[in-house]
């Protein structure tokens, strides 16, 4: 690695763990806000989780979320948070690929953008 | 019940599962699917989504650590995730076209075989002397920190490890866990990587592997925010507690009991499924 130098896998795998802890802990602090204002305003009712009915589509895409939490509704909010935590793996992968090919490991760099786009294609990003 | 009992008691729970999961290294979403399918009477698409968030969830907390003390392999990590991601998503197509009875039987089998996996099979194992090709050319071989200094290792059956990644990867996207114990059996057993760098690496590889279904989950509507924030938030706290007094606590009869409790639980989720109580 060349802005760093002579940064090796070593110095990588720190930096890797620190931002898989920083994503952990600010998506459990948006979890538990999201958790707060949901249990505020629907603690009272009754759940029904036994008949699988599927979530609304403000609550299952990336766009919806991201719109319905600006709403100001805690489960969107919950969702955001969710979103955050799923986002934590991905940001160490796009992590990876930057160090790869600064180490100029091409190999390693293709591995890494393959799995990243099967990821992306899951979440509907490609 | 109202939802706020319903979140206090799923939160305890997930509390126990975590501090179970990371005690024992079992891992804790094994227990989750039993707890909200059998007890909450969840309907089991939810159970493996709310699953598999908390997996990522103490997958990328625990992964800080270990990353940090130079255990992990992160490019075996990496190469074989290749399998394991495309894996996830083919078990996460399979579960939208499955019944949920049939989930839970498949569920069950995978318990009782995580138990087998952990307590039968013998890891301590004498290290090849030599690397297979691939290895070499994939740089797979590397070493880790002993009391003793630096160690080093070769790995060997790339292509063998990579098919076992593959089905775990399956099982993961299909049953929303970790499949821990099948990615340190391909890591451990096929490429013969030393057991510490195997169990570490495949906690490393959980969360990505958890992250390529999840996309999957999400659209389909398998997430619920009402039970994924007690529980994701439960499950970290359990880990985070478990991690802190694992040094101090006599572990081997926790593991009997937790094992015993596991293989209960699959041959419930077993027999609910036959009946199609699922």
């Amino acid at each position: 690695m060349k802005i760093i130098p002579g940064m090796k896998d070593k110095e990588m795998e720190v930096i890797m763990g620190n931002l898989l802890r920083a994503g952990v802990i600010l998506s459990a602090f948006v979890v538990t806000t999201g958790g707060i204002i949901f249990l505020s305003r629907h603690g009272a009712q009754k759940p029904n989780y036994h008949f699988f009915q599927s979530e609304p589509q403000g609550l299952r895409t990336i766009a919806g979320i991201w719109k319905t939490t600006f709403q100001g509704r805690g489960q969107s909010l919950i969702q955001l948070g969710l979103l955050l935590l799923i986002a934590t793996p991905i940001a160490r992968i796009i992590f990876s690929i930057i160090g790869y090919l600064l180490e100029k490991d091409y190999l390693y760099v293709l591995i890494t953008l393959i799995v990243l786009c099967v990821i992306f294609f899951s979440l509907k990003i490609i | 019940m109202t939802i706020f009992l319903l979140v206090a008691l799923l939160f305890i729970g997930a509390i126990a599962a975590g501090l179970l999961g990371s005690i024992t290294g079992l891992g804790g979403g094994v227990v989750l699917i039993p707890l909200l399918t059998i007890v909450f009477k969840v309907d089991i698409h939810y159970a493996i989504g709310t699953s598999l968030i908390s997996v990522i969830a103490t997958s990328s907390g625990a992964a800080a650590a270990y990353v940090k003390e130079g255990f992990s392999n992160i490019r075996i990590g990496m190469f074989l995730e290749l399998a394991t991601t495309f894996g996830a998503i083919t078990g996460a197509f399979i579960a939208i076209y499955t019944q949920p009875y049939l989930i839970a039987v498949v569920f069950g089998v995978v318990l009782l075989f995580t138990v087998v996996a952990s307590f039968v099979i013998k890891y301590d194992i004498a290290l090849p002397q030599k690397s297979s090709k691939l290895a070499m050319l994939l740089r797979l071989n590397s070493s880790y920190p002993t009391p003793e200094g630096e160690k080093k290792y070769n790995v060997t059956n790339v292509a063998g490890g990579f098919g076992m990644m593959a089905i775990a990867g399956i099982i993961s996207g299909l049953l929303g866990i970790g499949s821990g114990a099948l990615k340190v059996i391909a890591m451990d057993k096929i490429m013969r990587i030393p057991f510490i760098v195997s169990t570490t690496t495949s906690n490393f590889m959980i969360g990505v592997t958890a992250a390529a279904s999840a996309g999957l989950y999400l659209n389909r509507g398998y997430i619920d925010p009402g039970l994924s924030f007690p529980v994701v938030l439960g499950v970290l706290s359990g880990a985070i507690i478990g991690s802190k007094i694992l040094v101090k606590a006599k572990t081997k009869i926790l593991r009997l009991v937790f094992a015993i409790v596991i293989v209960l639980l699959g041959i419930e989720m077993i027999y609910n499924g036959v009946t199609h109580q699922i």
